[in-house]
């Protein structure tokens, strides 16, 4: 425990052993293993209520653990909480600006709380307002900014101790498309600064996007972990063909293709079947003579690998 | 586990701030905002007891004559001591109320400030210390002002102003506390308003001497902060008071406080580290 506590592994940024919270009698994390190495983007992988934001707030030591171990930067959260919390930057899932002050006031007096010096948050919101293209809002009150500007503010402040690690908690829910990649941009920077980024979501394509690993939760356990590309490949085939049909007609379908693909999924709309090769798959059900609406062969996603693991849908 | 780790990391620019300058760190939280909003935060706080002041020290008062119930002193000079304590109490409850249980519940900016170094005991603090310093600006903007009416006897007034923050922070704390542990959208403060806050100022010897209540309702204005706090600061503004009053009155308060900010700094921890 000497220099900062750091014992252990120092690349070992987070480590947690059975890692166990309880809420009353409900177990919304229930033993997890997790380990998270020094500059790397890191995935929690699941539906609401799979227990990423419990482990979340566990690690950024706002929660304290009900069992097990948890190691945040070689330091305890019990006992380490404040030194931790000086260290790393936290995204919450909903964005908890001051909305009376401006932009500019709002990075300032965050980074006090971190004990910066005054001149130091003064350069730093405005290093931070050009990284989170902010700056000609400056000083202008939060509250009317859009829900993209906001959710940018909210990550630039995060940032304003230089965290050795972010925690980003569902970062692009609720954001439009093009809010969407300015963000995966910003962070990906960060990435490529060495920052390690724990996030969570439930979107399949920003973890595919973000995260060199991943683990998949369900009701508080981790039923899958390793990176997008090795998750796909274990769990999925390469390609997936995916069969529409009108309202009513899908019923019966499944057995009679089942066999042309690995495994099939009957999904409310619509028929999937894992298969190698997608384009063969489909000219053998045209053969046994169904007629699908429409037709789409993709290749495998998270998405997949998530349905595959849990038996349900990401979205749900 | 094959993951390239990357260049190394940046070395974190954050410490953690001792205790007292922790708090402090909160209070120039506020004070950024207070910068923007002062003039309408001073007009409810400090402008607000002024009209009383005139309607009831001035108006009214102007019908009252000195005598014994007034302890031989002008209306005037009477109630605005006691005009001050109630602002302060007044308040005191109010920003306590939905404005801490924002901090938690809409705003969340309690959720953010503890996600830093700071602890939810520290920002506690921090709170407190602000409405102290708010309720001081407030109660010096009133003294100066009542001053000019020639409302104020002797030097001893000054202490008038710190009897104010004393009582309205005895009474802000138990409502953070109270704050800290709702959870619906806060009707029961719009209740506290109604049933406490109100009857407390009417009933306090704000206005007329503890003397004029039934003695059988009199226990009510015994355990009312207000009330002590207005003791105080008649003693303070009119002079004669007896010392051991003095400070039983003051124990009382301290007490309050005390007791608040233990329970509330227990329950600011219940609702902030789950």
């Amino acid at each position: 425990m000497a220099n900062g506590g750091d014992d252990g592994d120092p690349r070992l940024m987070v480590s947690g052993k059975a890692l166990v919270k309880r809420f009353g009698g409900v177990a919304a994390v229930d033993g997890i293993d997790v380990e998270v190495r020094s500059g790397e983007a890191f995935g929690f992988l699941g539906p609401n209520g799979a227990g990423k934001s419990s482990t979340m707030r566990m690690v950024a030591c706002v929660s304290p653990r009900s069992d097990g171990e948890l190691r945040v930067l070689g330091m305890d959260p019990d006992k380490d909480g404040p030194r931790i919390r000086a260290r790393i930057g936290v995204v919450p899932q909903l964005d908890n600006l001051d909305a009376e002050l401006t932009v500019r006031q709002n990075l300032q007096v965050y980074g006090r709380y971190f004990g910066l010096s005054r001149a130091h948050v003064r350069a730093k919101a405005v290093e931070l307002m050009a990284f989170a293209e902010l700056s000609d809002r400056a000083d202008d009150p939060v509250d009317p900014l859009s829900g993209g500007m906001k959710r940018r503010l909210t990550i630039a402040r995060s940032m304003v101790n230089d965290p050795e690690l972010m925690l980003l908690d569902e970062p692009t829910t609720g954001l439009d498309p093009q809010a969407r990649h300015l963000l995966w941009g910003r962070l990906y920077q960060l990435k490529q600064q060495g920052v390690t980024l724990i996030i969570t979501t439930h979107d399949m394509h920003e973890a595919e996007q973000l995260c060199d690993r991943l683990v998949v939760m369900d009701g508080g356990r981790i039923v899958a972990e390793g990176s997008p590309a090795s998750l796909i490949a274990r769990y999925s085939t390469r390609e997936v063909l995916e069969l529409r049909f009108a309202p009513g007609e899908q019923d019966g379908q499944v057995s009679r293709v089942a066999d042309l693909a690995e495994r099939s999924e009957a999904l409310p709309d619509r028929l999937l079947l894992y298969t190698a090769d997608g384009e063969a798959t489909l000219e053998a059900a045209h053969a046994r003579g169904l007629r699908p609406v429409s037709t789409l062969i993709r290749r495998s996603t998270l998405e997949d690998v998530f349905l595959r693991l849990t038996g349900r849908s990401l979205v749900d | 586990m094959s993951t390239d780790p990357g260049p190394p990391a940046q070395r974190a620019t954050g410490t953690v701030v001792p205790g007292w300058r922790a708090m402090w760190l909160r209070v120039e939280g506020h004070w950024a905002w207070y910068r923007r909003y002062w003039r309408s935060s001073l007009y409810s706080s400090g402008i607000e007891p002024l009209l009383f002041l005139a309607a009831m020290g001035l108006g009214f008062g102007s019908q009252v004559e000195a005598g014994p119930a007034t302890g031989g002193h002008s209306y005037l000079h009477y109630v605005t001591p006691a005009l001050l304590v109630a602002g302060a109490v007044m308040s005191g409850m109010g920003e306590s109320s939905f404005p801490v249980l924002s901090g938690f519940k809409w705003q969340k900016d309690y959720i953010a400030v503890t996600a830093t170094p700071i602890t939810p005991g520290q920002l506690l603090g921090g709170q407190l210390a602000w409405l102290g310093i708010r309720l001081t600006l407030s109660g010096v903007v009133y003294g100066l002002v009542a001053l000019t009416f020639g409302a104020w006897l002797r030097p001893g007034a000054v202490l008038v102003v710190a009897v104010g923050v004393l009582a309205g922070l005895a009474c802000a704390a138990p409502v953070m506390a109270l704050a800290a542990a709702t959870y619906d959208e806060g009707r029961r403060f719009i209740v506290m308003f109604r049933f406490v806050m109100v009857p407390m100022m009417l009933f306090s010897a704000t206005f007329f001497p503890i003397d004029r209540i039934p003695i059988e309702l009199r226990w009510l204005t015994w355990i009312s902060p207000l009330w002590h706090g207005n003791e105080l600061a008649r003693a303070a503004a009119l002079g004669g008071g007896d010392p051991l009053a003095v400070a039983g009155h003051a124990a009382f308060l301290l007490a309050l406080f005390a007791g608040g900010v233990v329970l509330a700094r227990r329950l600011f921890y219940r609702r902030l580290v789950v």
